[in-house]
């Protein structure tokens, strides 16, 4: 045994992983799967759901926060810890607003496995359900705090991986609710990264709304088109319209897209965009083909040079194209036209 | 102060402040000068406050100390102290009305006062007054003497634990982060609402206490944790630390031994959470409040991730005693495995409310009526809620049960930080468990799903069996979700939740199930549940019921049995109070 690695031993099978994992980490690395609601991979530790629950020596521990010692025995999936997972499970339906079927989120919502998975349909504990009235005027996130599992991910992700800290814990008990400070209104950077993270429909994108769930869209791999990053996006696509952008964890991006390219795709499919060049002819912009555009281009270029030298020209370049783009724009200007005046429109 | 002075002791604990202490001692000195008391009997007279002494129920309490002899006066009003100061100060004779009676003596005869010894008898603001009284003696002697590992030796010979609630043993939590690796290390004092007293009393205990635990962990660093709210302790903490810092036993070169040691205050907001140690160090670091994961443990990574040590102001108050006799004389007193004394505040339907010390494993019975004088109005006692909210509550039939770590954790409930609240039969035990219940599902931090939800639902659960809505079912229900809660929730707070319903429920299960099953509350508490009838046969037709009536609800002729309409009757209980001839009956 290697001295930096510790040997335990999870549902009867033996595995050994470095000092310092936790047993839900080293539960997922042999495939054994244990139910999670706070616990994000790319988020510290926050021990809130308690649905991670396994048992080690006899006492319910939650799989996120131990960690593994030599010898450890672990049981994921007694049936004394499957109850109380199902009771905690039911708890949190008992505060939560039965709309699955209009639910943005419906099929692909964290709590709803759960609550699929424990076939709760009724909860056996029943009481009073916290009643918010949404009134967030931003144009980018729906937050339906009726809906919110204090799981906290959206406040670390905020924190931790944004920086911003937009959003926190109000109040106490029952009462405890995530809100922006003096429960104003959201107006932060809009990243949209406390979406991505959100387990339930609590958190949504408002463009996307009624506009398509899980089993309605078709979902397309492909670069952001909207800076020259080249972000890993993933659009949730329905007749041809991209009605959704995410990023998945196992991309370049890890999960993580910024306020562009999270809301910023509706010129995709706008009326206003072009999509052939327009020449002006007789003081009217008439669409043209590429040849033709291209061609009175390095004509009128060509006259301007020999009319006025190359210093009479100057080309100005766009940060939504990529690098390669923007290295051939200052070749073409430098060595084709034979002036320095290139500039761009992210150079400041 | 000379032998030969005359010594005026005013309580200006919380209670004897609010009782108009500030006014009794102002006085005092007013008529004291004015008297030319000093002149006229040759002796130096300087009135002085002092801490509380417990005995709350009768305050002002004010001591007169004359030729060794100590008179104390009780309920003590400010046109009192004339009379006061001329017939006993000048003319050297008390006046016997006013004195304590003898209830004030077997409250403190039974009691062990080692923690609270100071409290009452010295002028908290006075550094010189602690000093006097071998202050700040343990921590040279810690300090210039002994090796800090020779300190934690102490702390572990003497067996204390702590006094804030899990009761882990001091000493080997010090143990524990002296050795964790890292050189910035912190010392932590956790000062609640029942700690009050102590701080307000004899703060330097404290300061000492921390002091020599920074020393022991190797520490540089101690913060003193506190409520805002708690102004008057906080003020005489504030003045301690300053006369401490003065004096150079807080600060640089500490003893001349090259010991640095700095405290502050921080100071959190009005949550009860903010006493849970991992929600405490939120708080210090300035964020909101709310209970970290565990592990890693406080002692290998606390404050801003360093090795820190918190204990409870009760805990580090008993450090300068222990240093100072030596761990072997304290762990004479108390249980073979609970050791030294526990401060309790007394209240409820007992006699004597207030402060107590008692040796660890004394019985409850002791306590309820040797020092507590019974239950008021000789009724019946009903049960003891010990250890704060979320203890248990301890039935009549373990009344002779010692008070100790063991034996309340054997019960289902915990020593907790404090409190002991004292039951009697007109109180109802599923009310009881519901006030707690509401109190825990108001203070839960909020983050973990079986605190958060399960409180709400428990509290829910027993409003409705006070509501007679109660079916056997919820109990069943309650039972299955105390097991979730208290084995799945993150902190102290979620896990202890259910021990008010988990003891009442074991112990008074019939009280529950008349209110199922019968739909009757036996204490006449629960309004929904009950019914106020005149007994006609008792009933003099006096009338005064009717005219106590708010709502009208009373009709009568003269000479004629009077009568309640049960559906205007809004059950406030004022007929049943104002009939002098136990004419109404509460069913
Ligand atoms: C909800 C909750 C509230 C607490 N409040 C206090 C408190 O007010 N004072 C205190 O000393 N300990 C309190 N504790 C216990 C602390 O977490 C901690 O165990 C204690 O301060 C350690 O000190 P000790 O070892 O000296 O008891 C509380 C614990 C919980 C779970
Ligand atoms: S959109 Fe981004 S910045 Fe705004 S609250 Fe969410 S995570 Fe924070
Ligand atoms: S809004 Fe979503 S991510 Fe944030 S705490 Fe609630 S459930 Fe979790
Ligand atoms: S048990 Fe209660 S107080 Fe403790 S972390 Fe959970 S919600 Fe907060």
């Amino acid at each position: 045994m290697k001295h930096d690695m510790v040997t335990i031993t999870i549902d009867g099978r033996k595995t050994s992983v470095p000092v310092g994992t936790t047993i839900l980490a080293a539960a997922q690395q042999m495939g054994i799967h244990i139910p999670v609601l706070c616990h994000h991979p790319k988020l510290t530790v926050t021990g809130a759901c308690r649905v991670c629950i396994v048992e080690i020596g006899g006492q319910p521990v939650t799989s996120c926060t131990a960690v593994a010692e030599e010898g450890m025995e672990v049981t994921t999936a007694s049936p004394y810890i499957e109850g109380l997972r199902r009771d905690i499970v039911d708890l949190i339906l008992s505060d939560h607003p039965y709309d699955c079927m209009v639910c943005e989120r419906a099929g692909d919502c964290e709590l709803q496995e759960l609550a699929y998975k424990y076939s709760i349909r009724q909860p056996v504990f029943q009481g009073e359900r916290r009643i918010y009235t949404k009134r967030d005027g931003n144009p980018f996130i729906e937050r339906d705090m009726e809906k919110c599992i204090l799981c906290g991910r959206c406040v670390k992700v905020c924190d931790e991986v944004q920086g911003v800290g937009a959003i926190d814990y109000a109040y106490k008990g029952f009462e405890t609710k995530i809100c922006p400070p003096f429960e104003r209104d959201l107006d932060c950077e809009f990243c949209g990264q406390c979406i991505a993270v959100c387990p339930t429909g609590a958190l949504v994108s408002k463009p996307s709304l009624g506009k398509g769930r899980k089993r309605n869209v078709n979902t397309v791999e492909t670069v952001c088109p909207y800076c020259g990053c080249g972000c890993n996006i993933t659009y949730d696509v329905v007749k041809n319209e991209v009605i959704r952008a995410r990023s998945r964890q196992d991309t370049i991006n890890e999960g993580w897209l910024c306020v562009k390219g999270k809301f910023g795709f509706s010129f995709i499919n706008s009326p206003d965009r072009l999509t052939t060049p327009l020449i002006r002819k007789d003081g009217k912009l008439v669409p043209a083909g590429w040849d033709e555009a291209l061609d009175l281009i390095g004509e009128r270029l060509r006259k301007i040079r020999a009319a006025d030298g190359p210093d009479a020209i100057a080309g100005l370049s766009s940060a939504r194209c990529t690098n390669e783009e923007n290295y051939l724009f200052q070749k073409l200007m430098r060595a084709g036209v034979g002036t320095n005046n290139v500039d761009h429109c992210a150079r400041y | 102060m000379a032998n030969d002075s005359i010594e005026i002791k005013v309580c200006l604990g919380t209670s004897g402040s609010a009782a108009g202490g500030e006014e009794v001692l102002r006085l005092f000195k007013h008529h004291v000068q004015e008297q030319g008391v000093e002149a006229r009997v040759g002796r130096r007279c300087s009135p002085s406050k002092v801490g509380c002494r417990g005995f709350c129920s009768k305050d002002v309490l004010v001591d007169v100390i004359l030729d060794g002899s100590k008179t104390t006066y009780q309920l003590v009003t400010p046109n009192m102290v004339e009379r006061i100061v001329l017939e006993h100060v000048i003319d050297g004779k008390p006046i016997a009305e006013w004195t304590v009676k003898e209830e004030y003596a077997s409250f403190h005869a039974k009691q062990h006062k080692i923690v609270l010894g100071p409290c009452g008898e010295i002028d908290p603001e006075s550094i010189d007054d602690y000093i006097a009284m071998r202050g700040y003696r343990a921590a040279r002697k810690a300090i210039t003497q002994m090796k800090p590992e020779e300190v934690i030796g102490q702390v572990i010979t003497s067996g204390l634990r702590g006094r804030g609630g899990s009761g882990f043993g001091t000493g080997e939590k010090w143990r524990v982060c002296r050795g964790a690796p890292g050189d910035v290390k912190y010392a932590v004092c956790n000062i609640g609402e029942v700690n009050r007293p102590l701080a307000e009393g004899n703060p330097h205990a404290i300061i000492e206490g921390l002091l020599v635990g920074g020393y022991a962990i190797g520490a540089a660093k101690g913060f003193l944790y506190i409520r805002e709210r708690y102004h008057r302790s906080v003020e005489r903490l504030s003045i301690a630390l300053e006369q401490a810092r003065e004096r150079g036993f807080v600060g640089r070169n500490i003893f001349g031994t090259g010991f640095d040691f700095e405290m502050e205050f921080s100071f959190g907001t009005e949550a009860f959470i903010c006493g849970e140690e991992t929600a405490l160090m939120e708080s210090i670091e300035g964020k909101r409040a709310m209970p970290r994961v565990r592990p890693p443990f406080p002692a290998y990574a606390g404050l801003w991730g360093r090795p820190t040590v918190i204990n409870n102001a009760e805990t580090f108050s008993n450090i300068p005693l222990i240093i100072g006799m030596g761990g072997e004389w304290f762990s004479k007193i108390g249980t073979a495995t609970s050791k030294g004394t526990k401060v309790f505040t007394l209240s409820g339907k007992v006699r004597n409310n207030g402060l107590v010390e008692i040796p660890m494993g004394m019985p409850f019975r002791e306590i309820v009526y040797g020092i507590g004088g019974g239950i008021e109005g000789d009724k019946t006692l009903k049960g003891i809620q010990v250890g704060g909210p979320s203890g248990g509550i301890i039935p009549t039939s373990m009344l002779d049960m010692g008070l100790d770590y063991e034996h309340l954790a054997r019960v289902g409930s915990i020593v907790g930080s404090g409190g002991m609240v004292v039951f009697d039969e007109d109180d109802c035990i599923v009310n009881v468990a519901k006030f707690y219940l509401e109190f825990l599902q108001r203070e839960s931090c909020g983050k973990c799903v079986p605190c958060r939800i399960g409180t709400k639902r428990m509290s829910e659960l027993l409003t409705k069996i006070t509501e007679g809505k109660g079916e056997e079912n919820d109990l069943r229900t309650m039972e299955r979700l105390a097991g979730v809660m208290a084995t799945t929730s993150l902190c102290g707070l979620g896990r202890t939740a259910p021990n008010p319903f988990l003891t009442s429920f074991n112990h008074f299960r019939d009280e529950y199930l008349a209110h199922i099953r019968e739909k009757k509350c036996p204490a006449g508490v629960c309004t929904a549940l009950i019914t106020f009838s005149v007994l006609a046969e008792k009933c003099k037709a006096c009338g005064l019921c009717k005219r106590a009536c708010p709502a009208g609800a009373i009709t009568g002729a003269p000479k004629q049995p009077h009568v309640i309409d049960p559906e205007k009757c809004v059950k406030c209980g004022a007929c049943y109070r104002a009939c002098k001839f136990k004419a109404i009956k509460k069913a």
